[in-house]
């Protein structure tokens, strides 16, 4: 077979080389039925089995994987779940079938809920679903994946995931899938390398392959020569990881001895559980969708109570908090519009706070009362015109006068913007922002007019491509002309090949993905700017 | 079933993130289980009642964060198993013990 090359979206990094084992979720021959006393006794069985294998995954599984599991033992274990597939197996129904249409009706049920924690539920029904049908048909679920094996499969249910011994490497597969699944946190979280949205029938697969889940890059069937250059690849990026990782805690400094201040990225408290504010210079973005995640609008005292923590963690440096960023690939239910034609350039970030303005009130008035336990700072995405950052700070001084008129304890925090919509990047001067940071994100999809979400354009969403590049020369220009910070907090401030060019262009801000941090210092390392 | 005793009842505000999501399900209906009484759960205080037993039950109210969740039980020790049941949703199931503290300092 000629060597052939596929590109999919990297959701766990690292690298892998090995046989491909083509997981199947296709289930055998349909049962024939006939017999109710015999299809009931299979059924029995099949969940005997299934709730056996789960107890054995749940055993020696971390908190979060046994806490997945344990649910769907608990469900298995409740007669609920199981009484409409005997009722209907008693009717004559045969037993896999009448399984899967009990267990696809709960699911349904799943499904039609607002709650998107609820429908993400639907998921691990289905895994237990497949589960018991592997046992009926009588074929082993998990086909022999051994020791090192790259699993492909369309996509791959948390407990197949667990299911499978990672300890001797492999990597996982998915021609479909995204990096926010539940599987694709387990994988990181795990070390397992993994690409999704490859896109292409992962049935098919076998033979060797190359992972390079670093980049997205999947060679099957490799050359002599791709195969050494994979392997030089990989030894560096192990030597490096491995080289980066013990000097985490060093300032970051270029060759020619320019200091570069790097910060973490946050989605939510729980990440900074495992980490220490000595590794970074600050928090330069937390994203406060999670908090909006849940059923229903966070009240003040839940966003104060966070907030704080945040600001109280980082023990003096700054926390750059984003007020909500929802709209676009990012739906809250309740609040943004369902529906837009075009979502990325419709009622998103600041559009949406200030069309409403009681949510957006409620969010400004906890910032105000943590900014009394550390240096936060409040960050604007999304800012078009000058008239919007105007109007919130209307806002945030109305409350913050409010508060301190109530003797509630309250602080006016620095106000600044983002610069992701190209007409802010262009006229940056007219804003009067306290600072400045650069969604390289949003600002490469607005800029190259490719879309974020459309796999087929993915090439031409280049945050190097020198239009980007030049916008955000200027404002790292009009940044040091009136003495304010520009960062960067976008996707590319953790990618090593990006951060020379964004030195170059003149930023000495950048904040990371903590798992980017080591590597993104150590690739600061590397630059001279004298070059 | 029919009710010839009068059932103990109480309810408590479900605060905990997610809601009655998987694990404070799991954690609820193990909870339930250990007492004889029969134990039953509901959005509103007419009802419809489920079985506070059933993980697959419970999942299906889908309570939300800020719910209001009744309880009622029948048998020897439904006065336990009540006052259990609603300790266990205001100690938020008891996933969020740092959360929980940091709200003390803040009444201290």
């Amino acid at each position: 077979m000629p060597e052939a090359r596929h590109r999919g979206r990297p959701a766990a990094p690292g690298f892998a080389a090995g046989r491909v084992v083509a997981l199947s979720m296709a289930q055998g021959a349909p049962r024939a039925g006939g017999d109710p006393k015999r299809e009931a006794a299979a059924l029995r069985g099949a969940m005997a089995q299934a709730t056996a294998e789960l107890v054995g995954l749940a055993a020696p599984a971390a908190d979060d994987a046994a806490g997945i599991l344990g649910f769907q033992i608990a469900l298995l274990q409740d007669d609920a779940l199981s009484g409409p597939a005997f009722a209907a197996i008693a009717g004559g129904a045969a037993a896999d079938a009448a399984w899967r249409g009990a267990l696809d009706d709960e699911i349904a049920g799943y499904h039609t809920g607002e709650d998107e924690t609820f429908r993400a539920r639907a998921a691990d029904l289905a895994d237990l679903r497949d589960r018991v049908l592997g046992h009926l048909s009588g074929g082993a679920v998990v086909p022999s994946v051994t020791l090192g094996s790259i699993v492909a499969a369309a996509d791959l249910p948390p407990s197949r995931f667990l299911a499978i011994d990672w300890r001797a490497g492999g990597a996982v597969l998915l021609s479909e899938g995204s990096r926010n699944s539940h599987v694709a946190m387990l994988a990181r979280a795990r070390g397992v390398p993994m690409i999704v949205g490859l896109g292409i029938d992962t049935l098919g697969l076998a033979g060797e392959a190359l992972v390079d889940a670093t980049c997205g890059e999947l060679v099957l069937d490799p050359a002599p020569a791709t195969r050494a250059a994979f392997e030089a690849r990989r030894r560096s990026h192990e030597n490096g990881a491995a080289e980066a990782a013990s000097r985490i805690g060093e300032p970051a400094v270029t060759a020619d001895g320019v200091s570069v201040a790097v910060h973490i990225n946050v989605a939510g408290p729980d990440e900074l559980a495992a980490l220490s504010p000595a590794i970074c210079d600050g928090i330069g973005l937390v994203r406060t969708e999670f908090l909006f995640a849940g059923s229903g609008l966070p009240d003040e005292e839940t966003q104060y109570r966070v907030y704080r923590r945040l600001a109280e963690w980082a023990a003096g440096k700054p926390v750059t908090i984003r007020t909500l960023d929802a709209g676009g690939d990012k739906p809250v239910a309740g609040l943004t519009i369902a529906r837009e034609s075009n979502p990325f350039l419709g009622v998103r970030g600041i559009r949406l706070s200030l069309a409403h303005r009681e949510v957006f009130a409620v969010q400004l008035r906890a910032l105000a009362r943590a900014a009394c336990h550390g240096k936060v700072k409040i960050m604007l995405p999304m800012v078009t015109v000058p008239e919007e950052l105007e109007a919130a700070r209307a806002l945030l001084e109305a409350e913050v006068a409010a508060l301190k008129a109530a003797g509630v304890p309250a602080a006016r925090p620095p106000l600044g913007i983002m610069v992701e919509v190209p007409a802010a990047a262009l006229a940056i001067e007219r804003f009067d922002a306290a600072f400045f940071s650069i969604g390289s994100n949003d600002l490469t999809q607005y800029v190259t007019a490719a879309g974020r979400d459309i796999a087929a354009v993915t090439d031409l969403a280049d945050p190097l491509n020198p239009a980007v590049l030049r916008l955000i020369r200027m404002a790292a220009e009009h940044g040091r002309a009136s003495g304010r910070e520009v960062s960067l907090c976008g996707d590319a401030g953790g990618d090593p090949a990006a951060v020379e060019a964004l030195l170059s262009a003149g930023l000495r801000v950048l904040s990371v993905a903590p798992s980017a941090l080591a590597a993104t210092k150590a690739a600061i390392g590397r630059v001279d700017l004298r070059r | 079933m029919t009710v010839t005793e009068t059932p103990v009842i109480a309810s408590a505000l479900l605060t905990n993130e997610v809601g009655l999501h998987a694990r404070p399900a799991v954690k609820l209906t193990q909870l339930a289980k250990s007492f004889g009484a029969t134990v039953e759960l509901a959005l509103e205080p007419d009802g419809p009642w489920v079985d506070a037993k059933s993980p697959v039950k419970i999942m299906r109210v889908k309570a939300p964060k800020g719910a209001l969740l009744h309880f009622r039980a029948w048998g020897g020790d439904a006065d336990a198993a009540v006052g259990a049941l609603v300790d266990l949703v205001e100690r938020r199931f008891d996933e969020d013990a740092a959360e929980e503290a940091a709200q003390g300092e803040d009444r201290a």
